[in-house]
């Protein structure tokens, strides 16, 4: 299907190249069509289908001490609109003074649909998962095995999207991108007194593989280990990190992972007491082979063969619009192996282009579940995920959050009850470092960071001495 | 540059009215009991120096138009970027679709808490000067000028500089006849200096306190709303004194906490657990919910009797102030927390009704036209000591051992708002009632009853500050929205406090 939108993709790129008066142009375009459904307290709260486009025209100027540039963005829903924006890119580029960043424009590269109309989703993608919720709302008011009898109330949100990206430059590039993203939460929570909470989520292309059954019956189980409550106090506990958990610590540790502030001394990554520009890259975090990595061609995990930004930062520009992204390992076999430069950072600091993730991947543990490695636990905790997680200080990475939605005791192999939240202070750095047992690789959800972030496929991860800094009594 | 006062005029000549009339009379035709319809634009501008050059520079803008209905006791939302009578009536169309094809997951029936109707609202912001009239060359030139000052001085070897300034002009019009159209800004400027020790390792940084703020440019423009030059001036020797401060010895302290710091705590931990959306579980999923629900209306004991906090969408340059909410509501000002117990929530018309409030307190916002409105947070306030004019300096006078702590940083809270921890800018050693230098490595920690019921005084009016941010975070799909704290400083007893670098090391 498609939007229908007044202006089509090529029209509106075209007229802003024809009307650009810079020394380079580059055009960027997205469509998005997206719909969502949120429920809370076994009934719907509120949804939407939306149509939105962002048109971005970024002006390049020469001038003697380098070449600026001037970012505009607006709705693109007239030509007029278009060339105003053009003219106004180029008098922002003017007025800002030379860019640090400045590189030449990428050459080339024409995709054959790039006239193609943008995708759009409607609001019938939902339509089994809708049915699926309606038959939960109703099984949710049974009772929950082996609990004291409670109902459970179910709460969470579904969102699928497509973006379309059209990429123009004066350089001759005409890259287009289909992204999809489709993700599904869902959390229960003991209707009674709302003290036993579980969660679980997913994330899909398309709706098509997504089993709210499954996701409820997980949630159900989980629930009902929740029956025996136990307090524990804080402390260090050998605590069973599961893939969610992993995804929003490891989505912190690469989103730290800039090249030039490591360079500066001024942040984790620098080589501590080491000379200006020392970094720690080839710095060994542990023995087991880990390797944390983004590609575009990740299976079920697809992101854009090539870079779009509208604005310049430590770890992207706006000068590398249209670069073919590769695949980067952050870390390859326990080692520090990448920060993130663009292209001319690349060339003052001596590292190699490296652009920011759109999906990350930690792999090379066993071939071991969440289940198996609690199976192997004498005693420890088993958490279900992580929340409010904030950096308090950058130097070691040091960060405190929230265990969420569920911490549970493990004695003798097996989950026996459930324990009180706990507020954690930990560095993920460090935990690469502790990690004593990492299992098998899956897709999974960062519970804070999904919503920018959904594209993860984590191991659980054990941790023998897990920094629980106070009780939280939340639940 | 303008005078402003007024709503622009090129909004003006947006077809508000037939877009909507066409919007609202098509959900009218297809059943809704229900209708509203939004158009607005979000003009934002963001510029980012890193070592005095221009890193970032994006100017962008949003249009679109917003249709919302209620049909058979359910919500539909719609919303489009083109701004005809076309797209007006197929927008309305898919609100109702929406509306229907979700009907069978509705259990509690949607109803608005009556709203007398406003025709022909038009509300501005009280700012002097547009911040989208000044040419950016002449931004540029001042933020540069604070990176220079900051890199002149020693051991200040890198700066980020960055102003963020924002536009947002909402038109409304509901079925009921009631329509306004409404325009404000918001302005963030914020520098920070870094001092770097490579032999050590180890890197250090200090930001500028001052505010967000629903001013003009007149806040950039000298020194009458904030004294830039003074802070810029003192950055440097700030950093430089935390840098060779000792680190704290972890135990209970008692805290003078500096307006600069406290409107977080009070954002994070009487903000968010009186929005009362999340008292009854609506955000339980994703934002969380709170200790503080309904059942404990006019009984919990939040916090010592000092603690007076309020929520307002009506304070003089507050982030959330504004003259009619996103339900078309009229705002206002009222209490949350009275001598220490709970007393109120902030609701929206839907939640207003749940409660058995007559009216709304209006707090329905949207932070984008393809954002369905929800319950966002007022300017939720901590009232000055309504007696004693106290000076910061004397609370501190009354303390033996104990930390001042000025200006945020780092924040974190649990999901029913019960456990905290806050960093900050500058922690200063409190013996015997002065202040004997910096510390570093400060994080404190509580229980959000704990905590306010060791409020033992709040500063005069003489301390207070209108703090806040523009970046609070709610809902699925994310929606972002601004808010001010206004606070006095306070003195609070016997509060955790950690040493972070401790909490680090293993």
């Amino acid at each position: 299907m498609t939007s229908g939108m007044a202006l089509g993709p090529d029209e509106l790129t075209e007229t802003a190249l024809a009307a650009s008066k810079a020394d380079g142009c580059i055009v960027l375009l997205t469509d998005t069509s997206e719909v969502n459904l949120r429920w809370a307290n076994s009934t719907m709260t509120t949804n939407g289908h939306t149509t939105t486009r962002s048109f971005s025209v970024i002006s390049m100027v020469d001038g003697a001490d380098g070449a600026a540039i001037g970012v505009v963005s607006g709705n693109g829903v007239d030509l007029d609109e278009v060339r105003t924006a053009v003219a106004a890119s180029e008098e922002a580029a003017r007025q800002s003074g030379p860019a640090r960043d400045a590189a030449p424009l990428i050459q080339g590269a024409v995709d054959d649909d790039f006239a193609t109309p943008a995708a759009a989703t409607e609001i019938d993608v939902f339509a089994r998962l809708t049915d699926e919720l309606a038959g939960a709302f109703r099984s949710s008011r049974g009772r929950i095995a082996g609990s004291a009898g409670s109902d459970e109330l179910l709460y969470g949100f579904a969102e699928h999207r497509l973006e379309t990206t059209w990429l123009a430059s004066s350089t001759g590039l005409r890259r287009r991108w289909v992204q999809p993203t489709g993700t599904v939460e869902l959390n229960g929570k003991t209707a009674d007194d709302l003290t036993r909470s579980a969660w679980a989520g997913a994330y899909t292309a398309d709706f098509t593989d997504v089993d709210l059954t499954a996701l409820a019956a997980e949630v159900r189980r989980r629930l009902s280990w929740s029956a025996r409550r136990r307090e524990l106090p804080a402390g260090r506990y050998e605590t069973i990190l599961p893939p969610s958990a992993v995804a929003d610590l490891m989505l912190h540790l690469v989103l730290s992972m800039d090249g030039r502030p490591a360079h500066e001394g001024r942040s984790a990554f620098a080589a501590p007491g080491g000379a200006p520009g020392g970094t720690r890259i080839g710095e060994r975090l542990t023995d087991l082979p880990l390797t944390l990595s983004s590609d575009p061609t990740a299976p079920g995990l697809r992101t854009a063969p090539f870079l779009t930004t509208t604005a310049s930062g430590d770890s992207v520009s706006v000068f590398d619009n249209g670069a073919p992204i590769p695949r980067v390992d952050w870390l390859r076999d326990g080692t520090v192996n990448a920060l993130a430069y663009p292209r001319a950072a690349a060339t003052e600091l001596g590292g190699r282009f490296t652009p920011p993730p759109e999906n990350l991947v930690l792999s090379g543990g066993s071939s071991a579940s969440t289940d198996d490695l609690v199976g192997r636990t004498e005693r420890g905790l088993l958490l279900t995920c992580l929340w409010y997680i904030r950096e308090v200080d950058p130097v070691s990475l040091l960060l405190t959050g929230l265990t969420r939605d569920g911490v549970y005791l493990i004695e003798g192999g097996e989950v026996v009850g459930q324990v009180n939240n706990f507020r954690f202070n930990e560095s993920p750095i460090d935990l690469i470092r502790r990690a004593g047992e990492v299992g098998t690789t899956q897709s999974a959800l960062g519970r804070e960071l999904k919503d920018w972030f959904s594209r993860t496929a984590m191991p659980p991860v054990r941790i023998p001495d897990f920094n629980m800094s106070s009780v939280s009594q939340a639940s | 540059m303008m005078r402003t006062g007024m709503i622009d005029p090129d909004f003006l000549a947006l077809p508000l009215r037939p877009v909507a009339d066409a919007a609202l009379g098509r959900a009218r035709e297809l059943g809704a009991e229900h209708a509203d319809v939004r158009i607005e634009r979000t003009t934002r501008q963001m510029l980012r120096l890193r070592d005095g050059k221009v890193a970032t520079a994006l100017d962008s803008s949003t249009v679109g138009l917003a249709v919302r209905v209620i049909l058979e006791g359910t919500w539909g939302f719609a919303s489009h970027l083109e701004l005809t009578a076309q797209a007006a009536v197929a927008t309305a169309q898919r609100a109702v679709e929406v509306a229907r094809s979700l009907r069978p997951l509705n259990a509690e029936r949607v109803e608005l808490a009556a709203e007398p109707v406003h025709a022909d609202a038009v509300w501005v912001g009280d700012y002097e000067i547009d911040p989208f009239t000044v040419p950016l060359q002449e931004k540029v030139a001042l933020l540069s000028e604070w990176s220079r000052r900051l890199l002149a001085a020693d051991g200040v070897e890198h700066t980020e500089v960055h102003l963020r300034a924002e536009k947002e002009i909402k038109f409304y019009a509901d079925s009921a006849g009631t329509s306004t159209t409404q325009q404000r800004v918001r302005l963030h400027p914020a520098a920070t200096a870094i001092a770097v020790n490579r032999a050590a390792g180890s890197f250090e940084s200090m930001r500028t306190c001052a505010p967000p703020t629903a001013r003009g440019w007149e806040y950039l423009a000298g020194n009458t709303f904030w004294d830039w030059d003074g802070e810029l001036a003192r950055i440097p020797g700030w950093l430089a004194e935390k840098v060779k401060a000792p680190s704290v010895q972890p135990g209970r302290y008692d805290l003078v906490i500096d307006p600069t710091n406290l409107w977080l705590t009070i954002h994070e931990s009487v903000g968010h657990a009186t929005e009362y959306d999340r008292a009854i579980g609506y955000e339980a999923a994703y934002a969380g919910s709170s200790f503080a629900t309904p059942d404990k209306l006019g009984t919990l004991r939040y916090g010592s009797p000092a603690m007076h906090v309020t929520g307002d969408r009506t304070q003089p340059h507050g982030l959330a102030t504004l003259g009619y909410d996103d339900d078309g509501v009229a705002t206002s000002q009222w209490d949350l927390v009275s001598g220490g117990t709970l007393v109120g929530y902030q609701t929206d018309r839907v939640f207003a009704r749940r409660l058995g409030l007559e009216r709304s307190a209006g707090c329905a916002y949207a932070d984008s036209p393809h954002h369905v409105p929800i319950q966002r947070m007022a300017n939720v306030s901590l009232q000055p000591d309504p007696d004693t004019d106290t000076a910061t300096a004397e609370l501190i006078s009354g303390v033996r051992r104990g930390i001042y702590i000025v200006g945020d940083r780092s924040w974190s809270i649990d999901m029913q708002r019960y456990n905290f921890q806050f960093t900050g800018q500058r922690f200063y050693r409190i013996e015997d009632g002065t202040l004997a230098g910096q510390l570093r490595d400060v994080a404190y920690q509580a229980t959000t009853t704990d905590f306010w019921g060791a409020l033992e005084a709040v500063g005069g009016r003489c301390t207070w500050l209108l703090g806040g941010a523009l970046n609070c975070g709610k809902a699925q799909p994310g929606q972002v929205a601004a808010v001010s704290h206004g606070c006095p400083s306070a003195l609070l007893r016997g509060i955790t406090v950690l040493n972070s670098r401790a909490e680090a090391s293993r």
